[in-house]
C-alpha cells in the first residue's frame, strides 16, 4: 500500500465523488457521453428576448428551471444537483452531514433586473428617483430578496443543505473560480484541518445584462448561426467565448481518510499553483509570463516534472488572445514535450461555464483519467498555425493518460492550475 | 442614513490617472488603503517580495450606474419598456468598462496593476463572513507554511443607493435619526459606512529576516455559522468560539463590528454581558457599518492600540463601553454578521 503521504510530506489528497451539470446534460455519465461523442451544448438563447444584442447563442441549462426566475436561484439549484450526485458516488457523511466545510465558486451577486423591474412597479411615485424608490424597497414586503441578493446567500443554503462544517467561504477569482476552490480545499486538507471538503462551483448567468456586460467587452463570440460552431478554440477564426452555464461538485478527501471508510478513489489532486498577473483588467500578459509562473509552480506544488504531464485540458476559452497567450506558456514550460501533449477544450462544446469551468473541467480531466480517453475540442476545422498545439480535433482520442494538467487563465488577471492523476504517486 | 468616505487624494497612492479612470469609489477606496497597508509594513515597491505575497481580498459588487437603472425602472413602470427594449437601452447605455468597476474580483486585480501585488490572489464573497474568513485562511496559510506573507482586506463605499436597497429589503438600514450602536436597541440597523482596511501579515521568521517592525501578534482567528433561525444561536456561537481563542484574563479588550441589527446586536449583547470585565468598542458608532471592511478594520485598530500600547477612548454613552487606562496586551476583535456569520480574532503584544 502507498504512503499516505506525498513526496513532501503533506496528505496527499483524493477525489471520492464528482457531480456535474452543463448544458449537454445532468451527471457524469450523460455529459461524458456527449463529450466525447463531440456534441455541443450551444444554443440560440430562448430564455429572453435576443433584440440589439450581439451574441444570441449559449451554453444555457435550460432543463433545469426554478421559479421565480434568477441566475442566483438558477446556480443555486445547479449547485444542489451537482453536489448531490458528487456526495451520492462518494458516501461519505450522512444525508445533511457533511463532515467538513464547503467552498463555494459561485457568480458575483446582486439584484436582477425581473426583481427589480417588480419594485419598480410598486413605487407610487411618477418618475421616481433612488429615495422613492428605496422606500418601497423597505417595509417587509421584499424581504425575500435580501435573503436572496446577498452575496453569502447561496453558500448559506448550501451549507443548510448538506451540513459543511463551519464557515463556508464563497469565491470568486473569475474564470479560475472553480479550481480555486479546489485549491482552497486541498490546502485545508494538507493542513490538516479536515478530513474532507465539499468543493463546488457554479454559473447560471446568461441573464440579459451579463451578455451586455461580456458582448461591450467585446469578449464573446457572435458567430450565431450555428450556435454549435462558434465556440472554436485554437482555430484561425475563432472570435471570442461562448457565455454558459453548469456547476461541478468534488467530494475531496485526505488519502488516509478515505483508504480508512473503504472509499472509491476516482483520483489525484496532486498539484495546484496559482499566480497573477498585473498586467490589464481584461487581457492576461502577451508574452505570457504569468501563466509561465503558474504552470511552473502547479508542477513544483505537485513535485513532478513537465515530461510526466500526458495531457492538458486547456483554458482555451476560443478567444484571440488567450488561446495564444496559453500556446506560448505552455510551449515556453514543456519546450520540446509540448508536442507530445495531446491538448483539448472542453469549452467548445459546453461553453464557457465562467465561475464553474474549473471545477466543471477537472472533473472531465477525470474522467479523462477513469476512461482513458481524451474529449475532442470540436469546430476544429481551420487550425491556427500560431498555436501548434496536438490539438484533440473533433473527435475523442484514446491515449494513455496518466497526469493530467488542467489550466484556468482569467480575467483581472487570475491564473490557476491544477494537476490531477489517477494513482497517489 | 450613511457614513460617506473622508475626502481623500487617491493620487497619493494611485498615481496614474488612467488607473483611477477605470474603477469606482470601491476599488479606490480599496487600492488606497491597500497602498498604505504596502507602506506601512516597508514592502511598497519591494518586487522580490510583491512578486510571490499573497491576498486575500473580502469584496461584495461594485457601484451600478443608477441613473441608467432608474430610467429603464421609469420607463418600466410607465409602461413604456417592452421586454425587448431592456437589451437595448443596456447595450446603449452601459458603459463597456463598468463592468470591471463591479467585479468582485477586480478589487483584488486593481491592486495587483496598481501595487504589484502578484503572489496568488483570492477574493471571498459573502458580506461581513468574508472577510473573517479571509483573515483565518490567511492565518492558516500562514501558520502551515503554505504561505510567508499576505495582504488582507476589504473596501467599502456606503455612498451607493443600489447598495442600500439590498439593506432595505431587510429593514436593516437604520433610518430617520442617528443613534450609537448600543443605543439602537429600540431602533435598529445599521448606517453603512465606507472604509477601506486592509492588513499585512507575515510568519514571524520571515518578518525577522527582513527587519520588519510588528505591530502585533495575530494569534488566532476562529468563524462559525451559527444557525440564526433558532433564538440565541449568536449568544450560543460566541460563547463556543471564546475558548479557542486562549485569552488569558477576562479583563482584555474587544473590538466589535457589532452592526446594531437585530436580533443579532442583542444576542452579542447579551454574550458580552457574561464577560463584564471587558473594555468593549464598536466601531459601528464610528465608523459605521463597513460590512465586508469591517473585521478588518477591528484587527487594524486592534493592533494598532496594542502597538501603541494604549487603547483609544470609549465612543459610548450607554455606559456599554468602559474606559481603560493600562496598556491592553490582548484584543479580541469580534464579528457578527448582520444576519449570518460570526467570528473573533485575537490580536496580541509581541513577545
Amino acid at each position: 500500500m502507498t504512503a499516505p503521504r506525498d513526496k513532501f510530506g503533506r496528505p496527499i489528497v483524493v477525489v471520492t465523488g464528482m457531480g456535474i451539470v452543463t448544458s449537454l446534460g445532468g451527471g457524469k455519465a450523460d455529459n461524458w457521453k456527449r463529450l466525447t461523442a463531440g456534441e455541443s451544448g450551444i444554443k440560440t438563447v430562448t430564455r429572453f428576448p435576443l433584440d440589439s444584442l450581439k451574441t444570441t447563442m449559449a451554453g444555457a441549462v435550460d432543463f433545469v428551471t426554478v421559479d421565480p426566475f434568477s441566475s442566483t436561484s438558477l446556480s443555486q439549484r445547479l449547485a444542489e444537483i451537482a453536489t448531490e450526485e458528487a456526495l451520492e458516488q462518494s458516501g461519505i457523511g450522512n444525508k445533511g452531514d457533511f463532515p467538513g466545510p464547503l467552498f463555494l465558486a459561485v457568480a458575483p451577486i446582486e439584484t436582477e433586473w425581473p426583481q427589480r423591474l417588480e419594485i419598480a412597479r410598486e413605487v407610487p411615485a411618477k418618475d421616481f428617483g433612488i429615495i422613492d424608490y428605496l422606500a418601497t424597497c423597505s417595509g417587509g414586503k421584499f424581504a425575500h430578496f435580501h435573503r436572496r441578493f446577498t452575496f453569502g446567500s447561496v453558500a448559506l443554503n448550501l451549507a443548510e443543505t448538506f451540513g459543511t462544517k463551519g464557515s463556508p467561504i464563497s469565491l470568486s477569482t473569475a474564470c479560475a473560480s472553480g479550481a480555486t476552490a479546489i485549491q482552497l480545499g486541498v490546502e485545508a486538507i494538507r493542513r490538516g484541518e479536515t478530513d474532507a471538503t465539499l468543493c463546488v462551483a457554479t454559473d447560471g448567468s446568461v441573464n440579459p445584462e451579463a451578455m451586455v456586460r461580456f458582448s461591450l467587452l467585446s469578449a464573446l463570440s457572435t458567430q450565431n448561426d450555428p450556435p454549435q460552431g462558434a465556440s472554436k478554440p485554437f482555430s484561425k477564426n475563432r472570435d471570442g467565448f461562448v457565455m454558459a452555464e453548469g456547476a461541478g461538485a468534488l467530494v475531496l478527501e485526505s488519502y488516509e481518510a478515505a483508504m480508512a471508510r473503504g472509499a472509491r478513489i476516482l483520483g489525484v489532486v496532486a498539484g495546484c499553483g496559482e499566480l497573477t498577473d498585473s498586467f490589464h483588467r481584461t487581457r492576461s500578459a502577451p508574452d505570457g509570463k504569468p501563466a509561465i509562473g503558474c504552470v511552473r509552480k502547479t508542477l513544483a506544488d505537485a513535485g513532478m516534472e513537465p515530461e510526466q504531464i500526458d495531457h492538458i485540458n486547456a483554458h482555451g476559452t476560443s478567444t484571440p488572445e488567450n488561446d495564444k497567450m496559453e500556446y506560448l506558456a505552455t510551449s515556453a514550460v514543456f519546450g520540446e514535450h509540448t508536442k507530445n501533449i495531446p491538448v483539448s477544450s472542453n469549452k467548445s462544446m459546453v461553453g464557457h461555464t465562467i465561475s464553474a469551468a474549473g471545477a466543471v473541467e477537472a472533473i472531465f480531466s477525470l474522467l479523462t483519467l477513469e476512461h482513458q480517453r481524451i474529449p475532442p475540442t470540436i469546430n476544429y476545422e481551420v487550425p491556427d498555425p500560431a498555436i501548434p498545439f496536438d490539438v484533440v480535433g473533433n473527435k475523442a482520442r484514446d491515449a494513455k493518460v496518466t497526469a493530467v494538467m488542467s489550466n484556468s487563465f482569467g480575467f483581472g488577471g487570475q491564473n490557476a492550475s491544477l494537476i490531477l492523476t489517477r494513482e497517489p504517486a | 442614513m450613511i457614513h460617506p468616505i473622508a475626502p481623500v487624494s487617491f493620487d497619493a497612492q494611485i498615481p496614474k490617472k488612467g488607473d483611477q479612470r477605470q474603477m469606482e469609489t470601491w476599488q479606490r477606496i480599496g487600492t488606497y488603503a491597500a497602498g498604505l497597508a504596502l507602506d506601512s509594513a516597508g514592502v511598497k515597491g519591494n518586487q522580490e517580495i510583491l512578486s510571490r505575497m499573497d491576498m486575500i481580498i473580502a469584496a461584495g459588487g461594485g457601484e451600478r450606474d443608477l441613473n441608467v437603472d432608474l430610467a429603464i425602472m421609469n420607463a418600466d413602470a410607465q409602461g413604456k419598456l417592452p421586454p425587448a427594449l431592456l437589451n437595448e437601452k443596456l447595450m446603449n447605455e452601459l458603459r463597456p468598462t463598468l463592468f470591471l468597476a463591479q467585479l468582485s474580483n477586480l478589487l483584488a486585480g486593481n491592486i495587483a496593476i496598481v501595487h504589484g501585488v502578484c503572489g496568488t490572489s483570492r477574493t471571498f464573497m459573502g458580506e461581513e463572513a468574508s472577510s473573517i474568513d479571509a483573515a483565518r485562511i490567511a492565518v492558516a496559510r500562514i501558520g502551515a507554511g503554505q504561505s510567508d506573507i499576505a495582504l488582507v482586506g476589504a473596501a467599502h463605499n456606503g455612498d451607493r443607493g443600489d447598495l442600500l436597497m439590498l439593506y432595505s429589503f431587510g429593514d436593516f438600514a437604520l433610518k430617520d435619526r442617528y443613534a450609537p450602536v448600543w443605543a439602537r436597541r429600540n431602533h435598529p440597523g445599521f448606517a453603512i459606512g465606507s472604509a477601506g482596511a486592509f492588513l499585512v501579515m507575515e510568519s514571524r521568521e520571515h518578518a525577522e529576516a527582513r527587519g520588519a517592525k510588528p505591530y502585533a501578534k495575530l494569534t488566532k482567528v476562529v468563524a462559525d455559522l451559527a444557525k440564526r433561525k433558532q433564538p440565541g444561536a449568536v449568544t450560543k456561537s460566541l460563547r463556543a468560539m471564546w475558548p479557542q481563542l486562549g485569552v488569558s484574563n477576562d479583563n482584555a479588550v474587544l473590538i466589535t463590528g457589532a452592526t446594531g441589527a437585530e436580533p443579532a446586536t442583542s444576542e452579542e449583547r447579551e454574550f458580552l454581558g457574561q464577560h463584564p470585565g471587558l473594555a468593549v468598542r464598536a466601531t459601528g458608532t464610528t465608523f459605521g457599518h463597513t460590512m465586508e471592511a469591517q473585521f478588518p478594520l477591528g484587527l487594524a485598530l486592534a493592533a494598532l492600540s496594542i502597538s501603541r500600547g494604549a487603547l483609544y477612548p470609549a465612543n459610548d454613552p450607554t455606559g456599554l463601553e468602559v474606559e481603560k487606562t493600562e496598556a491592553p496586551t490582548q484584543i479580541v476583535v469580534l464579528g457578527v454578521g448582520h444576519w449570518q456569520g460570526e467570528g473573533m480574532a485575537l490580536v496580541e503584544a509581541v513577545k
